[in-house]
């Protein structure tokens, strides 16, 4: 919201300096920006020189939405009290009046309605309230549009004026029925269900209460007589609805936070002095229709004292909180506590104590609660080492060359498809774009997308990761997992004088996947098994295995999103699963062995289709607890082996825990674990 | 055959004169080794009239031990030498190192942790949530009715399902409440979602959100637990301001700023006592407790500790930007 700071002034009585107001009321809780208008630009209009005040009113401040609410806001801070503003009534000069209806009257409790008669086509508004409703940042229209605008912005109170002539009947205030068809001053045509409430005369519905009139009725260069509206919509009634069609209209935002209900012929009273002045006329008497029993309830509210030193943590005097409710128009009577509080009619949000203790905090200023440090016990939480933690997860990968990404959480469907198809996706009801239009599936979208923006910025060498959520459709509702994910594309090293540089392949990435496994201390638990996935190259990708779970993927970009991407170079993607994955085995320290080791090396030529873990496998198991590891140092084809099978070269190290072997025991071992090798893998053992 | 004097002579003529290790070793072998000259004379004493044969010995011994003696320090001297000559072939220091270079740890990553280590060393546990949300953890439960103007505060982002991408961390609090009760101390960081996308607004962004509920916990309190924070996090004593403001779940509720380094005020966080409607909706007595709760944008604060000056730069995930953190 936004008003002339003079108009403000004017209420109270004394100039205003700026700066001072904006500080004093933003540490009150009213946000508040002193805006000048020589700054912003200039104004045609003869106060070029102005200063606008910009609110930012919170939702529970319906009252401070006009220059009277914050008038009285600045007189309770400054100590002085603001007594309820007066308001001139004007004598009817005509009989005439318009019937209404309450069929809603929990909806609409009250509803001021007045008819003016004979108002002078062509009239204008003059300049002073131009002046003021442009800065306000509403345009000048009809007088009746404008002397309405003027007593909302000054009292808070939304008017509306009708064509007469256009009213058929009476008016009704009730619920829409469903479907019912309104087409408003906008010109949009909308479809009300029975919970929208409306003004309706004989011919249907003529305005979405509260929020904004109808077409058909409104005010125009023609008109001549005039009904005006000054209602109270219960909040209930109207919140939520301007949202759903779209409408947060200056009437909507009022009405919605809750407006002065006792104030409705007193805001038709002075729009018809205001009115009179520009374009005469001849008012009827002011008709009000009001269901009492439906008013806004202002219950007491018990404050105690101890209650409010406990939560602010400042010792107050009975006296002091007494003095700063009266400055709030809250009525307070002493209880054996405290106080039963009374707030005034145009306050919707002092309901419970705490609602009391937060205009007490904001009237004693909060700079002036002290600073207490609390003594209660400390609770020290377990340190688990049951998870490997996120942390150490994205450091190794920095170590080992990665830089962390943050991408969107939603992606285009279009390029999840491409990397996921078929994937059931979690779909948002409301995007901002196509782009943002489903839940990540996976996290390679976000990474391929980030690793182009790179890559089409001269970074040859693009390593990413990222670690966050992904998203399926369970049977449940949507699965939401944490998972792990990398890109690697560009030299597998920095380029370097030595030179020696190829491109980062698939072990290259693998060795920083068992780095994470090991991290958790699951590398043992841990298979990669030859499996396709569309996103990644057939020949060329792998599960990952924890036992029976799959738990990530390993392999190189498939050349149909290769090419999407417009690489020249394939890239490595990994993923892995965290709430599997990361659930860490806590060390358990074993004895290790006092005694040497022995080195035995075999050369196995097998089939080429024989995996190293195959064979690793087998010298396990044929060379039992004496193997203390096994590494595969060489693999041969070509001349001298037969086509289709390859040489593989394995280093056994053998170490007893209890002594040292003898040449003798690591050659039987030796033995029994390359007969194994011919038995089992149709092995030939080279020399 | 030469006197042992003679002997003598010739053999540290010899070893002076040898100029590497192998040349030593060659005279070692030529007098002290199996058929060298000096073991021969010891051979022969045996030829030796018995009377000679003492002091015959204690001669030879005497050179024998002169020329062992001789031969280390020759030793070390040549292998001194051979170190200096080695030393001197000096690599080109200034070459680049070998390996992997560092990747750059994401700013938003760095200051989260920052902000949670800061409230964990105070005492809070750490605590995680889903990033889709249910209506009630998202708004009911925190004293957002269906219709609540404040629902206008969050541009809410729904899925087809009828659930919500979260708007803040603050479902955590419930979901942590419900499951822990009260007294509870803990720290929430996580991904949220607004459907607000402009220079200064992302549709993701990052909160982390604090909650402290326990018997006597005031205002007061509140404003300690943030004072040390922030200094602790700016490194620095930092001037704060507290003004009232409105979040539904809370009551009192405050907007907090810092005073920056060139004087203005920049609002950092929300905060304020934990609304009661909150604590019953997890079955926590708000006569027995209170509490306070807090909430700030990771972005935000990493904006200000390192300078970014557009928020649009942590989501493009260029490795200009990400490299500069590590």
């Amino acid at each position: 919201m936004r008003i002339d700071i003079e108009w403000l002034g004017e209420m109270l009585e004394r100039d205003l300096d700026p700066e001072q107001l904006a500080e004093q009321l933003t540490l009150a809780g009213l946000e508040v920006e002193p805006v000048r208008l020589s700054d912003a630009g200039g104004s045609e209009t003869a106060k070029p020189d102005g200063v606008v005040l910009d609110f930012d009113i919170t939702p529970n401040r319906g009252d401070c939405f006009s220059v009277l609410g914050i008038a009285r806001e600045v007189s309770a801070l400054d100590g002085s009290r603001m007594e309820p503003l007066t308001v001139p009534k004007v004598p009817a000069t005509v009989k005439d009046t318009f019937p209404v209806t309450l069929v809603a009257p929990a909806a609409c409790p009250r509803f001021s309605g007045r008819v003016i008669r004979n108002i002078k086509p062509g009239c204008h508004s003059p300049e002073w309230l131009r002046l003021r409703l442009e800065r306000a940042g509403l345009r000048a229209l009809h007088p009746v549009v404008d002397v309405t605008n003027y007593v909302m912005l000054e009292l808070g109170q939304p008017l509306h004026g009708y064509d007469l002539h256009a009213l058929s009947g009476g008016i009704s205030v009730r619920f829409a029925g469903n479907d019912e068809p309104l087409t408003l001053l906008d010109g949009n045509q909308i479809t009300m269900q029975s919970d929208v409430l409306v003004i309706a005369d004989e011919s249907g519905a003529i305005g979405l209460a509260g929020i904004m009139g109808g077409q058909g009725t409104a005010v125009s260069e023609n008109t001549r007589d005039v009904f005006l509206e000054s209602a109270f919509f219960s909040p209930n009634s109207i919140a939520g609805r301007p949202r759903r069609f779209g409408l947060h209209t200056d009437a909507s935002l009022r009405f919605e936070r809750g407006v002065d209900p006792v104030q409705q012929s007193r805001a038709i009273e002075r729009a018809t002095a205001l009115l009179l002045d520009i374009a005469g006329g001849e008012p009827g008497p002011v008709a009000e229709e009001v269901s009492a029993k439906d008013l806004p309830d202002r219950k007491p509210v018990s404050l105690r004292l101890g209650r409010l030193n406990t939560i602010l943590g400042k010792r107050l005097e009975p006296g002091e909180v007494e003095s700063q409710l009266d400055l709030l128009h809250i009525a307070v009577t002493r209880e054996k506590h405290g106080w039963s509080a009374a707030p005034p009619e145009f306050r919707f949000d002092l309901r419970i104590e705490e609602d009391l203790v937060e205009e007490i905090g904001r009237m004693t200023g909060y700079d002036n609660v002290p600073v207490v440090a609390e003594r209660s016990p400390r609770h020290v939480g377990r340190a688990t080492e049951a998870v490997l933690s996120e942390e150490r997860i994205a450091d190794a990968l920095c170590s080992r060359g990665y830089s962390e990404v943050v991408t969107y959480g939603f992606v285009d469907e279009e390029l999840a498809d491409a990397v996921n198809p078929g994937a059931d996706h979690v779909r948002l009801a409301n995007p901002l774009s196509q782009e943002m239009g489903v839940m990540r599936h996976s996290l390679w979208p976000g990474l391929l997308l980030a690793a182009q923006h790179n890559r089409s910025r001269q970074q040859a060498r693009v390593w990413l990761f990222e670690i966050g959520a992904q998203f399926a459709c369970g049977a449940d509702g949507v699965r939401e997992s944490r998972v792990l994910a990398g890109l690697a594309i560009g030299a597998h090293r920095p380029e370097h004088w030595e030179g020696g540089a190829r491109d980062v392949d698939f072990f290259d990435v693998k060795s920083d996947m068992e780095a994470i496994l090991a991290l958790a201390g699951r590398a043992a638990d841990a298979d990669f098994r030859q499996a396709d996935h569309p996103a990644l190259a057939g020949g060329q990708s792998a599960r990952l295995m924890l036992g029976d779970e799959a738990v990530g993927w390993l392999g190189v970009l498939h050349p149909r999103l290769q090419g999407r991407m417009g690489w020249k170079r394939s890239a490595i993607l990994f993923a892995m699963q965290l709430e599997r994955a990361a659930r860490a085995r806590v060390s358990r320290y074993r004895e290790y062995s006092k005694f040497p080791s022995l080195r035995r090396d075999i050369a196995a030529v097998v089939d080429d289709g024989v995996s190293a873990d195959r064979l690793l496998r087998c010298v396990r198991q044929a060379a039992g607890d004496a193997l203390n590891d096994v590494t595969i140092f060489d693999i041969y084809r070509g001349k001298g082996i037969d086509s289709g099978r390859k040489s593989v070269a394995l280093g056994l190290i053998l170490q007893d825990r209890s002594r040292t072997l003898t040449d003798t025991e690591a050659d039987r071992i030796v033995a029994s674990t390359t007969r194994q090798l011919e038995r089992d893998l149709a092995a030939t053992i080279r020399e | 055959m030469a006197s042992p004097a003679g002997l003598l002579e010739q053999a540290q003529a010899a070893v002076q004169a040898a100029r590497d290790l192998a040349a030593l070793d060659a005279v070692r072998v030529k007098y002290l080794g199996r058929k060298g000259l000096i073991t021969a004379e010891l051979k022969g004493l045996g030829k030796l009239p018995v009377k000679e044969r003492a002091s015959a010995g204690r001669e030879i011994n005497r050179i024998k031990q002169t020329v062992v003696d001789r031969i280390a320090a020759r030793r070390d001297r040549l292998e001194a030498a051979k170190m200096e000559t080695e030393l001197a072939n000096r690599v080109d220091v200034t070459l680049p190192g070998r390996g992997q270079p560092v990747g750059g740890l994401h700013p938003v990553s760095r200051t989260q942790r920052r902000i949670v280590d800061i409230f964990a060393a105070a005492g809070f546990g750490v605590r995680s949530g889903p990033e889709v949300e249910d209506d009630f953890h998202n708004f009911t439960a925190l004293n957002i009715p269906e219709n609540h103007p404040a629902r206008a505060m969050h541009d809410t982002f729904y899925l087809d399902t009828g659930h919500v991408l979260r708007t803040h961390t603050s479902p955590v609090q419930i979901r942590a409440m419900r499951s822990e009760g009260a007294p509870i101390r803990i720290i929430v960081p996580g991904r949220v979602y607004r459907r607000d996308y402009d220079q200064t607004h992302s549709p993701m962004f990052t909160q982390v959100e604090g909650l402290a509920v326990d018997t006597g916990i005031s205002f007061a309190n509140l404003k300690s637990v943030l004072y040390e924070f922030v200094s602790s996090f700016f490194e620095r004593d930092v001037e704060l301001r507290f003004r009232p403001s409105y979040f539904p779940f809370t009551e009192p509720s405050a907007e907090v700023d810092i005073r920056s380094e060139s004087g203005k005020w920049l609002e950092i966080l929300g905060c304020g006592m934990v609304h009661p409607n909150v604590l019953r909706h997890v079955n926590v007595d708000p006569e027995k407790f209170t509490g306070y709760a807090f909430g700030m944008g990771v972005e935000r604060l990493a904006m200000l500790r390192y300078g970014v000056g557009d928020l649009r730069r942590f989501f493009e995930n260029d490795l200009r930007f990400i490299e500069q953190f590590r």
